[in-house]
């Protein structure tokens, strides 16, 4: 397990070692940043002076080092449209954005797995055609597209929620979540719970016909624990790692979701940073989005490692 | 000797895509209480299937049970037809009345689960017994089928155990809740020798002392010699002779057993005992039998022999085969 564990942190370090080393070129690949950052009319002379003042006038690898040094302490300088440091408008925007991603996550654990397992535990049934569909409908179906009809219907139509921005109820010092989330939260998880009931259904299906379940049978256990304490808990373990990926999608991949629902989260920042063209703060949500896959990544590994005993309990 | 199981007519057959496979053929066999059944044929005969089919552990489809009866005596005053248990009713017979012994005790074993819950899920199950009851008989029954340290084993994962210990194990699942049979199902042919000979033995004491009738199904003839009491040879789908082990192994009756024991090695028990020399190779199953299943490859063979399946005659207390010819005296035998 320590030898596991081992190496999977030396592979998420190789990861982040490579993810700085992309997001500090992909500003170089864009042409000269300076040029971007004065006004039209500027003189040479005030350009050259504006390229010193930031260090782009130093040797490619000198401004790398200076680069990686200051981020492995967050610095990735100060925001030019929000005059800001980039790392501060992230933490702010943090929560929004974890909220919407948990709130996917659970609409997607909470109906995609107990329909992928009722699915593959009665093939051909009812409850097997519901799971085929809501795997096809989610992993088919756009979400920013769905995000515009859920808007139009359930906003604008029906009014039983808002058709953007974020509120919150204060508890004990909690932000807690309001049904603004719910539109956002549903748009953004029905393609993670297409992945969750098809991995289910189809890891019941193939466990199913597994030796153990026969002798599980053969102990004349009720179907329930069968397929709670065998099938399905034999299937939690390759899950935990779809659901660790899963979740650093849903934290990543909220761009659409939450510029159509104008939600204050990490995607509508980088939306607008891009428009801005604020390479700090882009640069800074790229590193922070990829420290956080690579780092659930890395909990999710783990986590499959103690589910697993012949991982926890190997050498 | 009482009746524990009296097994009637069973003809079982998968529906296919690529055709109707008749992998039982009329089987009828009883097990007497106590006794030892040891069933041998070769790969495909049956074996397997007529032992799943009575605790509806088949997959059906594709599996279907096309006729027989099933007779357990075990189950209170009455016997019950077992082919015709409902879900809940089979449900109590698997593991508290019935226990199975699988092949490889490796995929037999839930890997993701201590074993000593996987003792203790069918005791809480089958005997109502609390978390803690289970525990303890589950830690004294693996003590008894010699699990050293029973008591750290228990929570140990089947990874962690050797194949003989892992094989203990499954005897410990199959006994659990005190059955009256337990089938165990080539349940040394994934060990070596001497491992193979502990478990044996193993299932002997056991068996006397919790009065388990055992069948046994393996391909190997010396194990047979020495733990059946009786034994049944099955092949293509049916049981072609029954008779206790003494007299089968001095008298065979049926062509194929007088085959199987032609090929034996003379040292008894040899390990390379198995049933593979007799020349032709088994019929398509795919073929609805018209016939003697064994007439292919007989050296018997007359034109009744093409025209008709035989049944089982009797030929001596406890012996019965299923065959026209009367090999020892040379002639066909009288209608019965
Ligand atoms: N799921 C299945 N689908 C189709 N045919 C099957 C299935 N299971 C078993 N059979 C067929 O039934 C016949 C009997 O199989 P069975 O497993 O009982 O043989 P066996 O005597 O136990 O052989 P072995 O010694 O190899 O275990 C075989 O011809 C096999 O092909
Ligand atoms: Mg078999």
């Amino acid at each position: 397990m320590q030898r596991y564990i081992l190496s999977r942190l030396i592979q998420s370090f190789i990861m982040l070692v490579g993810v700085l080393f992309i997001v500090f070129f992909m500003l170089q690949l864009t042409g000269d940043p300076v040029a971007l950052m004065v006004s039209r009319n500027a003189s040479p002379e005030q350009v050259e002076e504006l390229r010193e003042e930031l260090g782009f006038n130093r040797p490619v690898m000198v401004q790398f080092a200076d680069f990686v040094s200051k981020a492995v302490r967050g610095d990735f300088g100060m925001s030019l449209r929000h005059h800001q440091p980039a790392m501060e408008l992230i933490l702010e925007r943090l929560p929004a954005t974890v909220e919407l991603a948990s709130m996917a996550l659970l609409f997607a654990m909470v109906v995609g797995i107990p329909l992928g397992l009722l699915g593959g535990s009665n093939p051909g049934s009812i409850w097997d055609t519901l799971a085929r569909g809501a795997g096809l409908i989610g992993q088919t179906i756009p979400n920013f597209w769905l995000a515009l009809i859920l808007i139009m219907v359930f906003a604008v139509g029906l009014g039983w929620f808002p058709s953007f921005g974020r509120e919150t109820r204060q508890f004990m010092g909690l932000a807690l979540p309001t049904k603004s989330v719910i539109l956002p939260a549903f748009a953004l998880g029905l393609f993670t719970m297409g992945q969750l009931v098809r991995f289910t259904r189809s890891a019941v299906l193939e466990i199913k016909n597994e030796d153990f379940v026969r002798t599980a049978y053969s102990k004349g256990l009720a179907d329930r624990r069968i397929y709670i304490k065998h099938i399905l808990r034999n299937a939690a373990i390759p899950l935990i790692s779809i659901l660790g990926v899963q979740f650093g999608y849903l934290l990543s991949g909220s761009i659409y979701i939450e510029t159509i629902f104008s939600w204050p989260g990490l995607g509508n920042l980088l939306a607008e940073s891009i428009g801005n063209r604020d390479f700090a703060l882009v640069q800074a949500i790229a590193f922070f989005t990829s420290l956080v896959v690579v780092s659930l990544n890395l909990t999710a590994d783990i986590a499959y490692g103690m589910a697993d005993p012949r991982i926890r309990y190997g050498e | 000797m009482t009746k524990i199981l009296s097994v009637k007519n069973l003809v079982i057959k998968f529906h296919t895509f690529d055709g109707v496979v008749h992998a039982l053929n009329n089987v009828s066999f009883d097990l007497q209480k106590g006794e030892t059944l040891a069933i041998v044929g070769e790969s495909g005969s049956g074996k397997s299937v007529s032992m799943l089919s009575l605790l509806h552990l088949l997959p059906m489809p594709p599996a279907k049970i096309e006729n027989g009866e099933a007779w357990f005596y075990g189950a209170g005053k009455e016997p019950v037809d077992l082919l015709k248990l409902n879900r809940s009713g089979i449900s109590k017979i698997r593991g508290g009345k019935i226990g199975f012994i699988f092949q490889d005790a490796l995929s037999a074993l839930n890997p993701v689960m201590t074993i000593g819950r996987q003792i203790s899920e069918s005791t809480m199950e089958h005997l109502g017994l609390s978390h803690a009851k289970a525990k303890e008989k589950t830690i004294k029954l693996l003590d008894r089928v010699g699990i050293p340290g029973a008591r750290q084993r228990y929570d140990n994962f089947p990874h962690q155990f050797s194949g003989g210990m892992r094989q203990r194990v499954m005897i410990a699942v199959s006994m659990a809740c005190n059955p009256k049979i337990v089938i165990a199902d080539e349940p040394t042919t994934a060990l070596d020798v001497t491992v193979q000979a502990q478990i044996v033995d193993l299932t002997k004491e056991l068996q006397k002392e919790f009065k388990i009738a055992v069948v046994w199904i393996t391909h190997d003839l010396g194990v047979v010699a020495g733990m059946a009491d009786r034994v049944l040879v099955m092949y293509a789908g049916a049981p072609v002779e029954i008779a206790e082990a003494q007299d089968l192994y001095a008298n065979p009756q049926h062509p194929y057993t007088i085959g199987l024991m032609n090929a034996l090695p003379s040292v008894k028990g040899h390990e390379d005992s198995r049933l593979t020399s007799i020349d032709g190779m088994p019929p398509d199953l795919m073929e609805e039998p018209h016939h003697c299943q064994f007439a292919w490859r007989c050296p018997y063979t007359f034109d009744r022999c093409w025209k008709e399946i035989p049944q089982q005659i009797m030929v001596g207390e406890n012996h019965v085969v299923s065959c026209f010819f009367d090999v020892e005296n040379r002639r066909p035998r009288g209608h019965v």
